[in-house]
Parts: C-alpha cells; sequence; structure tokens
C-alpha cells in the first residue's frame, strides 16, 4: 500500500467519527454541562459551571442536583418505567404486524415487490403531524370509528378510544411500522430458499422449517427493526401529547414539562442525558456480547 | 388570552406584510401576540400612519413565548405575556427594559384602577401596558348542568369543586384548563386560604381538592377549552374569561342548540392581564414605543375589543365598542363583581416546582 493510499483510508475512517464528534458528542457535552449547573432566573435560565469567587479563584460549580432528583422522586423513575414498557409494546406489536408483512413482500413476484414497498413507504409523503391528526378524527367520540360502530349497532353509546394508552399504542405502531418492515424484508428477501426445500426435504413441515430455519436466519433484520422502533418510541412527544389521556406521563412528555413549564433547563438536560443512558448503556452490552459470539 | 385557531388570519398578515419590497433603511417593529387577537386592520393602519413596517408574529402558549425569550436574543420588540407568571419572571429575569412613558403619552388613559391591580406583577408599573385584560372562571352549558344536577350552585366554586356536584355533571363533560398557574391560585382562594401561599400544608389540601374531583374530569385543555364548549363536548369548564364569550359567539353561530355562559364564582376569580412589554435588547425599541402608543389610542383600542371580544384597560374606548359587548356583565364586570377578583404574585422557584409536581399527579390520578 502506497503512503497516499493509507492516507486516503484513514480520511475515509476519520470522516463518520468526526461526524459523530461534531453533531453527537459536542451537543451531547453541552447538555451534560447544562444538567450539572443550577437552575436560575435568568438569560439563559442558569448558572454557569465556573465562577470567579471574590478572592479572583477560578472555581468549578457542580451541581448533581438534579440528577439526584431523577433518582429521588418516583415520579421520574415512574415516568422512565412507563416509557420503556409502552416503547417495548409497541416495538412487539410492530413485529407482529410487520413480520408476516415483510416475509409477504419478499415471497412475492419479483415484479410486484416494488410496488409493495412503494405502499409501505407512501404514509411517509403526508406530514408525520397530519397523519397523527387524522387518528384524532377517527378515534374521537364522534369520530369515523365510533360513527360506524354505532350504525352498525354495535355499541349503543361512544367508546373512550381517543386519549387513552390504546391510542398512544395505536398512533405509535401505525406511524413506526414501515421502520419495522423495511429491516426485516432486507433480511427475508436474502434467505436463500434452498434451505426451506432442504427442510421439507428431511421432513420438516412448514411450520417447523419456518421456527428452526426462518426466524433464526431474521434474527438480524428483527433486532434491527425492534431497535428501529423501540429506540425512538421511548422519547416519542408528539404521539402521546395528541393521542394520549392526562395520565400518560412519559418521559418526553415529563421533559417538555421540565423545560417548558417548570423552566428548569438542569432538570430537562439530566432527564435527556439519563434516557440517553438507558438506551445505550443496554444496546452497548447486548453488541458486546453479539460480537463475542 | 385567546387560544384561538384562526391563526390564519394573522399568518396572513404576517405573509403579506414579508411580501412587501424592503426600502432602503426601512422602519420596522417586531411584534409577538397571542394568536388570534387583534384586528388586523389596526396593524395596517399602523403602518399607514407611521410608515413602520410591522413584522406581526404569534404564540399559542406562555411556554412558546418564555422559552423563546429565556434563549436570549429573540428579536423581537414588542411581546405581550401575561402578568403571572410569564411577565413578572420576565422582569425578574431582567429580560425586559423599563418603559420610556414620555414616548408613550397614551399610557395616560389607562385605567389607574385596573393599572393597580397590576402593580403585585411589576412594582411601579414600570415595565408594562395592559393590553387586554380578563378573569378565570366557569364555562356552563346550563341546559345540560340542570339537566343533571337540579340543585347544584351555579354561581359557586363549588359547581366544580364539591365530588358530589362533580360527580353529577362527569356524564356531560368537564375540563379544566392544563395550566397550573392559573388553577392553583384558584383552588387556594376556594379553600379560603391564600392565593400566594407557598406552605406545603396548604397546597396538600389544594391536591387533596383536586384529586377529589379528578374521576369526574374529561380533559385538560390546553388551547380545546373553547372548542370542546362550543361543541357541546363539554357542558363545565375551568377556564379563561374570554375563551368562554369566544365559545359563546361560535355555539351561536354553529346553532346546534348550544348555549354558553360564563360565570365568576361569587367566592372570587383570579384576575389575569396581557402587558405589553419591551424585550431589554430589542433591535427597533424606539418603534416599540411608538407601536405601543399607538394601540393605546381609544379608538384602536376600541376595534380590538370589538373584534376579539376581551375588555381593554382604557376607559374612553368604551363609547365606540358594541353596546353588546359593554353591556355584557361578563365581558365588563360591575364595580361589585370587580371587587371580589383577586390578583396573584409570583412564587420562588421551589414552591413552583412543588406546585408543578401537584399539578403533575393530580392530571396522572395518582
Amino acid at each position: 500500500m502506497t503512503g497516499t493510499q493509507r492516507i486516503g483510508r484513514r480520511l475515509v475512517v476519520a470522516l463518520p467519527y468526526a461526524w459523530l464528534l461534531l453533531f453527537f458528542l459536542g451537543p451531547f457535552l453541552i447538555v451534560a454541562r447544562i444538567a450539572l449547573s443550577e437552575a436560575a432566573l435568568g438569560i439563559p435560565p442558569y448558572a454557569p459551571l465556573l465562577r470567579w469567587t471574590e478572592e479572583n479563584v477560578l472555581t468549578l460549580v457542580l451541581n448533581l442536583g438534579s440528577f439526584a432528583t431523577l433518582f429521588d422522586d418516583p415520579f421520574y423513575v415512574d415516568a422512565y418505567l412507563r416509557s420503556l414498557n409502552v416503547a417495548f409494546v409497541s416495538a412487539l406489536l410492530c413485529l407482529l404486524l410487520g413480520y408476516p408483512m415483510a416475509y409477504a413482500i419478499a415471497l412475492a413476484p419479483a415484479h410486484r415487490r416494488n410496488l409493495l414497498l412503494l405502499l409501505v413507504i407512501l404514509p411517509f409523503w403526508t406530514s408525520f403531524l397530519l397523519r397523527v391528526m387524522a387518528w384524532i378524527g377517527i378515534l374521537q367520540d364522534q369520530g369515523v370509528l365510533n360513527g360506524a360502530l354505532l350504525s352498525l349497532g354495535l355499541i349503543d353509546e361512544p367508546l373512550r378510544l381517543l386519549y387513552t394508552d390504546f391510542a398512544v399504542y395505536v398512533g405509535i405502531v401505525y406511524c413506526y411500522l414501515p421502520f419495522m418492515v423495511l429491516p426485516l424484508y432486507a433480511t427475508l428477501a436474502r434467505l436463500d430458499p434452498v434451505l426451506l426445500q432442504a427442510a421439507a426435504d428431511l421432513g420438516a413441515r412448514p411450520f417447523r422449517a419456518f421456527v428452526t430455519v426462518t426466524l433464526p436466519l431474521s434474527l438480524p433484520g428483527i433486532v434491527a427493526g425492534f431497535m428501529l422502533v423501540f429506540i425512538p418510541a421511548v422519547g416519542e412527544f408528539v404521539i402521546p401529547e395528541l393521542l394520549g389521556g392526562p395520565d400518560a406521563q412519559l418521559v418526553g412528555r415529563v421533559l417538555w414539562v421540565e423545560f417548558f413549564q417548570n423552566r428548569d433547563w438542569p432538570m430537562a438536560s439530566a432527564l435527556a442525558v439519563a434516557l440517553l443512558l438507558v438506551l445505550v448503556i443496554p444496546i452497548a452490552v447486548f453488541q458486546h456480547l453479539a460480537a463475542r459470539r | 388570552m385567546p387560544m384561538g385557531f384562526r391563526q390564519l388570519g394573522a399568518a396572513l398578515l404576517a405573509c403579506a406584510f414579508a411580501a412587501m419590497p424592503a426600502a432602503a433603511q426601512e422602519r420596522v417593529v417586531n411584534v409577538f401576540n397571542w394568536t388570534d387577537y387583534i384586528d388586523p386592520k389596526v396593524v395596517e393602519r399602523f403602518t399607514a400612519e407611521t410608515g413602520i413596517r410591522v413584522r406581526y408574529d404569534v404564540f399559542d402558549s406562555l411556554e412558546t413565548l418564555e422559552a423563546r425569550m429565556s434563549a436570549g436574543r429573540s428579536g423581537y420588540d414588542v411581546i405581550v405575556p401575561t402578568s403571572e407568571p410569564t411577565f413578572s419572571r420576565l422582569i425578574a429575569a431582567g429580560a425586559l427594559m423599563p418603559l420610556d412613558r414620555s414616548r408613550i403619552p397614551n399610557a395616560a388613559g389607562l385605567d389607574p384602577a385596573l393599572m393597580g391591580r397590576l402593580d403585585s406583577s411589576d412594582a411601579g408599573n414600570r415595565h408594562g401596558l395592559i393590553y387586554l385584560w380578563g378573569t378565570i372562571g366557569l364555562g356552563l352549558n346550563v341546559e345540560r348542568i340542570r339537566a343533571l344536577a337540579p340543585n347544584a350552585p351555579l354561581d359557586s366554586w363549588d359547581l366544580l369543586f364539591k365530588p358530589e356536584n362533580a360527580r353529577a355533571i362527569a356524564r356531560c363533560g368537564i375540563t379544566i384548563m392544563d395550566s397550573q398557574t392559573d388553577v392553583v391560585p384558584t383552588v387556594l382562594r376556594y379553600l379560603g386560604l391564600n392565593q400566594n401561599s407557598t406552605h406545603n400544608e396548604d397546597l396538600r389540601r389544594v391536591e387533596q381538592t383536586l384529586l377529589g374531583i379528578r374521576p369526574a374530569v374529561r380533559s385538560f385543555a390546553s388551547g380545546g377549552a373553547l372548542e370542546q364548549l362550543a361543541s357541546g363536548q363539554a357542558c363545565l369548564a375551568l377556564t379563561y374569561s374570554g375563551d368562554v364569550i369566544q365559545a359563546q359567539v361560535r355555539a351561536a353561530e354553529a346553532n346546534r342548540g348550544v348555549a354558553v355562559q360564563y360565570v365568576a364564582p361569587k367566592e372570587g376569580a383570579q384576575l389575569w392581564f396581557d402587558v405589553m412589554a419591551i424585550p431589554r435588547d430589542a433591535p427597533n425599541a424606539e418603534n416599540a414605543h411608538a407601536f405601543i402608543n399607538f394601540i393605546l389610542q381609544p379608538d384602536v383600542m376600541a376595534a380590538i375589543t370589538n373584534a376579539v371580544r376581551y375588555p381593554n384597560a382604557v376607559p374612553a374606548s368604551k363609547p365606540m365598542i358594541d353596546r353588546a359587548i359593554t353591556s355584557d356583565r361578563n365581558v365588563y364586570p360591575t364595580e361589585e363583581d370587580f371587587a371580589r377578583f383577586f390578583t396573584v404574585s409570583g412564587v420562588p422557584q421551589a414552591a413552583d416546582r412543588a406546585r408543578n409536581r401537584t399539578w403533575a399527579r393530580f392530571k396522572a390520578g395518582r
């Protein structure tokens, strides 16, 4: 390898690192710095970390109070647990719905696959916010769904669908489903059909062949899809805000309240840092274990 | 405080002005006001008379306004915060400049009694002048409430805060504004306590009262009480007077048999003021003073009240306002009513945090 080639290769490798440094680590450190400062009345509404004392000594003042409150007050722990729970159930529902869809697309004739994939992506062509708002029209007391059920005589008075946990699940599953289908399709389409034929030759019934061959081989797609749904769903703010009831105190909502209503930027930042750690540490451990195998 | 949905008018207005050719060294004033809260013709007239172009921008919640101001260098010249909590907090944070009264001669036309009430938020009235004002009370659909709770008092907070009444009315829909700073003082006052109390024991009693009626509350409106009242989805709402009065108009327009009424309960209702103020770092402070002075002219103020149906604080404007508005006791209260209104002061951050926590628990119902 010549010297220029080596430099070129290093540059190519350095680029994503530079990107991460600039647009991920940089902002993260800014947020972490605010999380360690003290809330104050002013512009901006927190005290600086470095201060000059009266004796002209530069002192570093770190305030761990925000992080301590996170653990002291069951309110926050509760919000984290609820968010993780909602995200996990949503990801699971997406998997149950998305797997058959992805499988069907992968098995469809080649000329129809592109059309089917296009249909999966099609909702992205309208605004995310509009699609969530549309669910309000469907789920509300005088909405489309209740109207249909009433006119069919299946119910006597409107069901309470909007502003419930049910509506939150509907919204999240609906909005995030493509993120589950696409990686699943990518792995399932690459599956060699010969393997299933071999399983059949060896006497496995279709279900057995699916469980012992297809499912394990599509595991990378399942994991990728699960992560793509689970991670953004944990911090989701818009969907619970628009569709959820007042008791749906999820982390995204709590963070909003701390930042906008309480104007406690350090507390909001501490919440964000903790959320990142809650997500990153298990994923890093998982990656580490997966790489070792 | 309007939480209207007709932002379109304001947005179009902003576009119209943005599309105007930029003259050399053009004079501008950047105004940040509530949605649906001005007569658009007034803004046009200001530009025609002074040659100052208005960049009119709107917000729909105090949180939005305060977050922009907290970040600094907002670029706005005139903002319209509500007296509590935002206006008083912006003063404490040093975000507002003291007004130069010599450049706002029309301020002399403001009602001294109303400006006196604003003193609890801004000692000496140095930082802001009243734009519009109102109270926090109950919006009622009398007919439907009477059908469910024939004996409940309609002129008292008991209607909402007594669990037996709330339970009876729950079926036709109770909505409460999602605003701790407005509801907690009201409940304190209802319990006979100081509305500015920061005692934990008092706050605990507020929480008990609220949790007692929580099962009966259908929704917490952040901007939706107006719609819910007008459409009949709610029959009892704790919200701003102007919200109810606009709902009244809209329900009458829709003509679907929904009749809405506003009540400032007899135990006392909280007064609020939306205040014109100038940020300390306003780029066009001089034009901002000119704009505020223009707005405070009696005929301009009358046009605004006619358009948005909130009372203003310029008594000389009253003869030019529709009789239907000035004779409405809920818009322009009698002196006797006015004496029962109370104002609140800002509370320290720790107390505010405790109130927020109470509010979160109330909403969650736990």
